[in-house]
């Protein structure tokens, strides 16, 4: 029972990401390696890999959804509620711990009002305490969505924030 | 942006076009690069794999598995395609040496690869990197469009005749990917669960072809080694242990960062000179010498050359070169909660000891941390972790099992007098609930 490969009438995603995947799928000698990458561009796009999403790159792809949702629970970025505007992932791994990375998580939590893996009410803002994102060297080290922040302090992190606040009021 | 240190012991070899602009490819020419490919394209596959057993390189994501020796166990023949894999899915804690080589030359990536597949006949490499690098992939996303306008990737390069594609991939979160067999599988659009082997990747890989996998500090090294000639890059290392390494040294050091050092580099002065020795007039406490699997030295031990097989016996590993350093304010227990959270949390699940281990380690260390530890605890805790040790389908079992041993038994005083100083929990209370409910 494998559903149809060719035909996806109805895009959920916007035309330029839509050719993005129609090329991606053509790059590799098997169709599903472009699964992990679609799936990510797509959460980007759309803001979580969503039943809408999911059903679309499992019929890009030429794969049953249940296939998918296997894989979207494996990988720590995929997720399939929404997170805030600016997701903040403070590093407290063990390089980062060294140097106040859990200080950083609770400085945060406090500055933002909300708890681990919560959003803030207004949408703009959830926060995740996550594992080594390679920025060892420069810790304690937190990224936003996919910019990285190092050498922080709890008075850096203060300005880290009010720059994406002020960046959420203006969009 | 991170920040490049510079300390005038280190030999740069592979970090010798950082902050230069390298990433771009003009820059990258007018700096050397492709003339490494040109002259492999020259000489030959066969001319290409001596050059690299003479080199003494050994696999940079942690293993040490001599390079030259991977690459020859290709078979020449084979009905199915070939590949190159680069693994840049850095995620071992205490390891950032791969993101500055994505971020300042990536196009040394990107020759490595193509040299590997001259070597061993393949016509298509992956370079996979970790999902949380999307600023390196969009610069490594360009070199390739770059090195495709200039027609060094694709049909006939440099009119020889030689055709070669590369692609940049990415993860999705995920430290078990780092493993070659579950890196495959990601990049089959799978669970990066592990493979059993064999058989091996360099028979039986991605998509069913013959496979090298190498890390994406390996790969960068390549260009480098075809440069100045195998032997003299050897030269640089120990016996065995060829050429230099990128350092990263983080946690309690006055100057961390990724130092650029010859193989066999003493692990003191690496600390106490090249770092700049420990900040606030604090004594040293431990190193873990090569990323969070790797067993810990404690203060007395530091005095050893920092190589595969140094390392090895003193009875730890080089790993990824990830130096973490901690001094004598750091809490053992408290690192070691850390460290199995980690692997707990990293574990795919797939086979038992690693799965089970790894939570019943965090488990116990938990509540060993809060208060309410025994000295049983200590001997069971160790007794399990030994008993992961080579049971389990990929190294992540061990990687976990490995440091948590080496805590026991190199600091299990200081999990003793935790349990003096915590004495919050009198023994077996929660049996006494249990009877009275």
């Amino acid at each position: 029972m494998s559903p149809e490969m060719n035909s996806v009438p109805n895009t959920i995603f916007s035309p330029e990401l839509a050719a993005r995947f129609d090329k991606l799928v053509t790059l590799y000698p098997a169709r599903r390696s472009a699964l992990i990458p679609m799936l990510l561009y797509a959460q980007d796009e759309v803001g979580a890999v969503n039943d809408a999403v999911i059903a679309e790159i499992a019929q890009r792809i030429g794969i049953t959804e249940l296939d998918v949702r296997n894989v979207i629970s494996y990988y720590s970025l995929l997720h399939t509620k929404p997170h805030g505007k600016f997701h903040v992932q403070v590093c407290t791994n063990i390089s980062c711990m060294l140097r106040g990375g859990n200080e950083m998580l609770a400085h945060c939590k406090e500055k933002l009002g909300i708890g681990n893996k919560e959003t803030t009410p207004d949408g703009i803002f959830s926060l995740e305490e996550v594992e080594c994102i390679g920025a060892c060297c420069w810790a304690p080290a937190v990224q936003v969505n996919y910019d990285f922040h190092d050498n922080l302090t709890t008075e850096k992190m203060d300005a880290v924030l009010e720059n994406y606040r002020q960046k959420a009021g203006k969009s | 942006m991170p920040e490049l240190v510079s300390h005038p012991e280190e030999v740069k070899v592979i970090s010798r076009r950082w902050g230069q602009g390298a990433a771009d490819i003009d820059k990258y020419i007018e700096l050397g690069g492709y003339a490494a490919l040109r002259k492999c394209i020259e000489q030959g596959p066969e001319w290409v794999i001596n050059e690299m057993k003479t080199s003494g390189l050994r696999g940079r994501g942690g293993a040490g598995f001599p390079t030259g020796m991977k690459w020859s166990f290709v078979p020449k023949q084979s009905e199915k395609p070939k590949y190159v894999l680069v693994n840049g899915d850095e995620s071992e804690p205490g390891t950032c040496k791969d993101h500055l080589i994505f971020l300042h030359d990536p196009h040394s990536v990107i020759e490595g690869t193509m040299i590997a597949g001259l070597a061993i006949g393949a016509k298509v490499g992956f370079i996979y990197l970790r999902g949380e690098y999307r600023y390196l992939i969009e610069i490594m996303e360009r070199a390739l469009a770059q090195c495709y306008e200039r027609g060094i990737l694709g049909k006939n390069i440099f009119g020889t005749g030689f055709d070669f594609d590369a692609l940049s991939h990415t993860g999705a979160g995920a430290y078990e990917v780092g493993e070659e067999s579950a890196l495959m599988e990601s990049l089959e659009g799978k669970r990066g669960v592990p493979r059993i082997k064999p058989p091996f990747p360099a028979v039986v890989g991605l998509y069913g072809g013959p496979t090298v996998i190498n890390n994406a500090e390996t790969i960068a090294s390549v260009p480098f080694i075809i440069e100045m000639g195998g032997a003299a890059y050897a030269k640089l290392g120990t016996e065995r242990n060829g050429g230099t390494r990128l350092f990263g040294i983080s946690g309690k050091v006055n100057r961390p960062g990724v130092y650029e050092l010859p193989m066999g580099y003493n692990l003191k002065k690496m600390i106490y000179e090249v770092a700049g020795g420990i900040p606030n007039g604090k004594a040293l406490k431990a190193v873990v010498p090569g990323g969070a699997s790797c067993p810990i030295l404690r203060a007395d031990e530091i005095d050893v050359g920092m190589d595969f097989d140094q390392m090895g016996k003193a009875g730890t590993m080089l790993g990824s070169a990830g130096v973490v350093v901690l001094d004598e304010t750091v809490s053992i227990v408290e690192f070691a909660l850390r460290t199995i959270k980690f692997y707990q949390h990293e574990s795919c699940g797939w086979c038992i000891p690693c799965r089970e281990g790894t939570d019943w380690l965090k488990k116990t260390m938990t509540r060993f941390y809060e208060g309410y530890g025994t000295t049983k605890d200590i001997d069971n805790m160790r007794y399990l972790a030994e008993n992961m040790l080579g049971r389990t389908f990929c190294p992540l079992g061990d990687a976990a099992a490995m440091p948590m041993i080496g805590f026991f038994k190199k600091f299990r005083d200081e999990f003793e007098e935790y349990i003096r100083a915590n004495p919050s929990a009198p023994e077996s209370q929660a049996l006494v609930e249990l009877v009275g409910a």
